[in-house]
Order: structure tokens, then sequence, then C-alpha cells
């Protein structure tokens, strides 16, 4: 680790560094998620090149492995993008939450599921539809945003949302945002898929990262678009569902043992 | 009748103010003129001076557009970049005190600045450090932040 | 028409700057209010991630439905040809501007970014019905400003008839646009339908002619010009039909839910379980706002003004907790998104959101209707809107044409 440090502190700002820091990411991943990191270096996309819709982010939930009580995700969430944990947040109804732990029961049987909620970043997504300055949008890589310089604050998307998965910011932040994440009172704000992460070439969230880490790995990553890519093999190979398939939104967000 | 009491209002208004800008005018000297801070990293900025003076929000108002609907994350006339080099090395920040780089020219031509609602004052490091440390657990973001990756 | 002479009111008695006064202060206080929610945030609202909009879109709301259902007097005078209503219609027209600026005033200063309200003037996303919205509001103050201007000066007025339809068509077309706000949202429960859109139609109507029915009375009252029965009673039978066609509206919207086995449970929740949400719409929306009113209006009661004028408030009252319970109840009843599971997480998924509106909110709110009532205050004094007489001989007059 010691001697990677050094080596890319040499390293000028360049695509090369960029290269060798994702390289080096897949690396140190590979010790926790063999696999999984290395193969998703291969999207990363030079720094000048938009993002394209060859490429459609997604995520896969493996809820049999979410483990009750844990919420390594969340945090893991809160901390890169720079929002205050609900838990210590003075105003805890209105708090923002990118992501949250979800314990659900079934009434009849007590059976019990855990899964992360996070925005689904659908391919239909309504809180686009019902934007009325735009400033909700779908990127070419299917990630939906919030741009924050046209955002009213109107919260119409936040009714339209079937997931919850938005927050309006309620107070001043006082500059305590990070560089990558700026975020603003009045403005309405979701999950990005830690869209810094992915631009940056790392091919992963906070989250799924945490959950690795954690040594669950509920969560994986990737691209749907590349047939080949970690995600689509997994996804083909077990049973998935999308929440509230019945609105035919066509989910980025794939839940198994739900 | 009406239009003679306009003119009449036109009259004074134009005589007041012209009697209060005689009377300002030996003070205006002593307008405090903007500190304008060397950026602490870098020889010289992406642009020339002049142009930058002028034309600095539409530069940023075109990268702006394209990182945030495109995911172009280029450095050349990004806010990022800017605070970079020009976050003021008492402060760490481009607008948190009064002779901060943004803030200072900003105050002095009396322009609201709009960016820091939303946006960092500090470069990506120095922000790192105030907050506490990344998930321990995470062994690809702590690579990258000892490497110091800021984009 | 000859015989009908319009002039402005004094406005110069003690009484009349008293009321522009108060309502001046309501407004000022509305300002505060807005400087405090914008300074420190939504925060300082009882409003929160669950309970997105509130009480400042219920007033906003109501008033602008109110707003095109004051219009009807002067559609029913110019699109249907029914000379009794022309003295009428001046002011059901600036009545209806007046409402329409006071519930954009509330909606627009609520909002979460309010300084840039240039924003939302500059970038649009023609999908959206807030857009569409956006449009229709700025088309309603022109079509109903060149309509008043049609009124108010003879050398235009051939294209009353002309500038009076399009305003109507446009005001159906505004309020199918704020119904459809809601009809127009997949995710909740109580949405998602296009019943919401003639209902609101419907709602406007009752609601625009009570307000409308109360100014006119308050402006006669307060001026000491005269105001015969017979205008009064033909507008409180149209009004008593309005009212009761609301009821049939709710209660078909119900009746559709209740058949549904999957709308069982929000059902429930606004009708039997939801405390204050469920008294809001047995005894505000239900019995205040369309059972007592018709029970005055449809009895001699209703022949009597004072009886008209309670009537008046209690439709108004109504359709505020109407307004109440469409815009809050719907948000409180949490999201199905796991359908025969039991939900629960730290972002109160699964539960009820309990919602209690704060000061600056109300005051807003309040702000608004007081802005669209100073307006008007303000036009009769400086525009001829209204007619110096309306006593029952000069009414009949006009029917005999």
């Amino acid at each position: 680790m010691n001697e990677l440090k050094t080596m890319s502190e040499q390293a000028p700002d360049s695509p090369e560094r960029r290269r060798f820091v994702g390289a080096a990411a897949a690396v140190a991943g590979l010790a926790v998620v063999p696999g999984v990191m290395l193969y998703e270096v291969a999207d990363a996309r030079p720094e000048e090149q938009p993002a394209s819709s060859a490429v459609r982010w997604g995520m896969l939930v493996d809820a049999t492995r979410c483990a009750s009580g844990c919420d390594d995700c969340v945090s893991a969430c809160s901390t890169e993008n720079g929002w205050t944990p609900v838990a210590q947040s003075a105003h805890p109804r209105q708090a923002p939450q990118w992501i949250r732990k979800l314990q659900l029961e079934d009434p009849l049987t007590q059976a019990q599921i855990n899964l992360p909620m996070l925005c689904q970043h659908c391919a239909e997504p309504p809180c686009v539809d019902v934007c009325p300055t735009g400033a909700s949008f779908k990127r070419a890589d299917g990630i939906v945003l919030v741009n924050r310089h046209t955002c009213i604050g109107c919260r119409y998307c936040m009714m339209a949302c079937p997931y919850k998965a938005r927050s309006l910011v309620h107070e001043p932040l006082n500059d305590t945002q990070k560089p990558d994440v700026p975020r603003g009172m009045g403005c309405v704000e979701a999950c990005t898929f830690c869209v810094q992460k992915v631009d940056r070439g790392d091919g992963t969230t906070a989250c799924a990262e945490a959950c690795a880490a954690a040594g669950h790995n509920a969560i994986l990553f990737g691209d749907l678009n590349d047939p080949e890519s970690e995600i689509s093999k997994r996804l083909r190979e077990l049973p998935t569902k999308q929440v509230r398939a019945d609105l035919k939104l066509n989910l980025g967000v794939r839940y198994h043992g739900i | 009748m009406k239009s003679l009491l306009a003119l009449g209002a036109v009259v004074l208004t134009t005589a007041a103010l012209a009697w209060a800008g005689a009377d300002a005018q030996p003070k205006a000297g002593g307008a405090p003129k903007p500190v304008i801070t060397k950026a602490a990293k870098g020889e010289h900025c992406v642009e020339d001076t002049a142009y930058m003076r002028r034309n600095h929000m539409k530069l940023l108002n075109v990268h702006r557009d394209r990182t945030v609907l495109q995911g172009v994350r280029t450095k050349k006339h990004s806010l990022k970049a800017c605070i970079d080099c020009h976050a003021s090395e008492a402060t760490g920040s481009v607008a948190s005190a009064k002779e901060d780089f943004c803030v200072s020219c900003h105050s002095y031509a009396a322009v609201k600045i709009d960016c820091f609602d939303c946006h960092s004052t500090k470069p990506q490091s120095a922000a790192a450090t105030t907050l506490p440390h990344a998930h321990p657990a995470s062994a690809a973001a702590h690579v990258e932040e000892l490497a110091g990756v800021s984009q | 028409m000859a015989s009908i002479t319009f002039r402005e009111v004094e406005g110069s008695s003690l009484k009349y700057w008293l009321l522009f006064g108060a309502l001046g202060l309501f407004v000022l206080f509305g300002a505060l209010a807005w400087n405090h929610m914008h300074h420190y945030g939504h925060v300082v609202t009882g409003m929160d991630n669950q309970i997105v909009w509130g009480l400042p879109h219920v007033f906003a709301v109501f008033l602008i439905v109110a707003a095109s259902g004051a219009l009807n007097v002067a559609s029913i005078a110019s699109v249907f040809n029914k000379p009794m209503y022309k003295p009428l219609a001046p002011l059901s027209a600036i009545l209806s501007l007046a409402l329409l600026a006071g519930g954009l005033l509330v909606l627009v200063l609520d909002l979460g970014r309010s300084d840039r309200l240039i924003v939302a003037m500059t970038n649009f996303n023609l999908k959206s019905m807030f857009t569409w919205n956006v449009f229709l509001y700025s088309g309603f103050f022109a079509l109903v400003g060149i309509y008043l201007w049609t009124m108010l000066d003879r050398s235009v007025k051939s294209w009353t008839k002309a500038a009076g339809t399009a305003a109507f068509l446009w005001r159906l077309t505004l309020t199918t646009g704020t119904g459809s706000l809601f009809g127009f949202l997949v995710a909740r429960e109580l949405y998602g339908t296009g019943l919401l859109a003639p209902m609101f139609i419907i709602m406007s109507f009752a609601y625009g002619l009570a307000i409308f029915l109360m100014v006119l009375a308050a402006a006669y009252a307060w001026t000491g010009r005269p105001l015969g029965d017979a205008v009064m009673l033909r507008l409180k039978t149209l009004l008593a039909v309005f009212v009761a066609a609301v009821l049939y509206f709710v209660a078909v919207h119900h009746l559709t839910n209740l058949y549904f086995t999957k709308a069982h449970a929000v059902e429930a929740f606004i009708l039997r379980d939801g405390g204050a949400i469920t008294s809001l719409f047995w005894i505000g929306q239900v019995l205040i706002g369309c059972v007592i009113p018709l029970v005055i209006l449809l009895t001699a009661l209703g022949r009597q003004r004072s009886w008209l004028m309670i009537a008046c408030a209690l439709v108004i009252l109504g359709g505020i907790a109407q307004m109440y319970v469409t815009i809050i109840g719907a948000q409180a009843y949490p999201l199905d998104m796991f359908p025969g599971f039991k939900a629960s997480s730290s972002y109160f998924d699964g539960e009820i959101h309990a919602y209690t509106p704060s000061t600056p909110e109300l005051f807003l709110g309040l702000g608004g209707v007081a802005v669209a009532l100073l307006m008007t205050a303000f036009a009769v004094k400086v525009l001829r809107l209204l007619p110096v007489s309306l006593d029952d001989a000069t009414v009949a007059k006009l029917d005999q044409h």
C-alpha cells in the first residue's frame, strides 16, 4: 500500500494516472471481492468524453445477503456524499436520506426481509416527467440526477417518485459539502449512483464497496448493457424483481429475494 | 398639471442626485479596493487575468453544463480547479473570509455569489481533512484518498 | 345595457382605509413569513421529506381553483348571453385575476428556491404538468385582461363575446391543468385518476361563486349601494347546484376506491382511521362544505341575505378542508412499495405521516388571500367595475332584453 501511495503521488494529473488509480483500486478491491472490481475498470472512460448511452449503470441487490441491523451502506453513502446521518440530525423528519435500510415483514408468516432502498434510476423516471424546469434529468448512461442549477425546490418530483427516494435539503449546509458533491438548501436531491466515482472510473459505488467490505456482498454495481459484465451475468442467473414492477418504469436497481 | 408635477419631480431628483454625487466624490477614493491574493498553487491562470475577470462566469457556466449533464469532468474551467488554486492559505477556502479570493472581488463589485450555496469553498484535500475518514473498510476508496485523487 | 351605470367606489371612508390597512397588514405578515422561510429554509415549517407540500399549497391551490371559478358569472353573461349577469361581469373578471395572483404568489414563495423564479420562467420541460400550468396561468392573465378591457372600453365592446368565450374555454383548461397536477401522479394512492380534472372544475365553480357572492355583497353593503334579491337568489340556486355536484364527485371518487380492494387501506385511512384528516373530511369537507350549505341554500333560510353569506363562508371553509384532505391526506398515507408487507425504516416508511402546520406557513397562505382581496379592493376604487345600483327594478329591466 505504501508503495502505491508514493507512486501515485508522483504522478501528475493525467489519463495515465487516472487509469493507474483505477487499477490500484481494482487491485485493492480484489482482496475483498475477487473478480468484481477488476472487471469494472474496463468501463472507465476518458475525462473529456461524455457519458454514453452504450452504458447503462445498474445495481443488483441480493436481499438474502443483506444483514439485519447492518447499515454500512448507509453510512458509507453519507460519508462519500456528505449528508448528515439521520441519527445525528436535529430534525430527523426533515433530514435527507439518500439510501435507507428497509425492514419488511410479512404479517401472515412473519418472514423478514432486509434491503437498502435508494433511487431506482428508472429508465422512465416519473421525477423527470414532472419536473417543470428540466432540472430532474436522466444522463445518457441511465443515472437519474438533479441539476441543482435549475432546481427551484418545487418538490413535485418528490410527489411523483413511487420510491420516496428523494429529499429536500431543509437547512443551510454552511460549507459542509464535499467538493465532489455539491448540495444546497432548497434543492431536491437523491442517490446519484456515486456519479463522481463513476466518472472517475471507479466502476462502483460507496454503498457497494461498504457492503463488500463488510463481507455481505449484497450490492453489485455495474453496466447492465454489457452482457459480459459481472452484474449482467449475475442477473441472468439470479431471479430478480423490480420494486413496483406494475408501474413499468424499467428500473436500474434489481432486487433478489423479495 | 400632472405633467408639470412630473417635470418638477424629475428636475428635483436630478438635482438631488447631482448634489449627492458632488458631495460623495472626494470620498470615493477611499472605497477599499479588493485584496487579490495570488493563487497559492500554479504559475498562471488557465486564461489571461483580464479575460478571466470579465468572463469567468461564462466559462464556468459552459463547463458546468458539460459536467452536470454529460459527466465531462475536465479540469480546465472547472470550478473545482479554480478553488484548488485560489483557496486562501489562511482559511483554506475561496469564500469563507472577507479577503478570500472570490468574496473579495465580489463584495467590491457588489455581485452576489450563488456558487457556494451548494459548492464547497475548499479544495478536495482540505475538505477531506476536516471530515471524518471515509469508510475505513473500503480499501479502494482508501487508496484513492491516499493518492490524493482530486477528480 | 344603457340603463346600467358603472362607477368607482369612493374609497375615502375610514372603513375603506381600515379594510385596506387590515389586508395590508396580512400581506406584510405574509412577506415576513416568506422571509423567515427563505432565510432559514423549510426546516422552520411543518413540512418535511414525508409531507412535502403543506399548508401553503392548500391555500395556493384553493385560490387558483377559486380564481377560475370566480370568472363564472362573467362567462354566463358573455358566453351564454344572460343579460342579467352582465353588470356583474367586470367584478367577476377582476376577482378571478386577483385570486389567481394571490394563489400563484403563495405557490411561488413556497418554493425551496423562490429566488429562482426566473429559472422557472426560462427553462421548460413540456412533459411536466407544472410547465403547462405556467403557460395556462400566463394565458389566463392575458385573456381575462383582454376580456376586462373589452368590457371597460366602449371602443372595443364588440369583442366582449369573443374575448369572454376565449377566457371561458381557457379557464376550463386551466382548472383541468390544476386537477391534473395531482391526477397525473402515479405514485400516490389517492391521485392518478382523470376524475380529478372534472372534479377540480366543479370545485372551482362552487368556491369561485361563493367567494364572488361574499365579495359582491360586502362591496354593496359597505358602499351603501342597493343590491336586490333577484340577482342574489339566482346565484344562490346556482351555488346549490355546484355544491351538490362537488358532493357527487367526492362520492364517486371514494366509491370507486372502495370497490377496489387495493385501495381499501388508504380509504380506511381517509374515511375512518385518519384522525385529523378523517375529521376534516367528514366534518370539514362533507358537513361544513357541502351538507349544511345545501340545507341552507335549498330551504327558505337561503332567501335571507345573512344565511346566504353563512352558506358561502361554509363552502369556502369546506373547500379549504377539501384541499387539505386532498393534498395533505394523500401524502400522509405511506407509499405502498411492497404490497403485502409491513415496512419500516429510518425514513418513516410504512408509517402514517403526521403534519402540523407552522405559523409562517399559515401566514404565508393568509398573505395570499390578503393579496387577492387587496387587489380587488384597490381595483374597484380605481376602475369602473361596480354598477351604481343592482336593485331589483334595474335588474328586471335587463332581463327583458
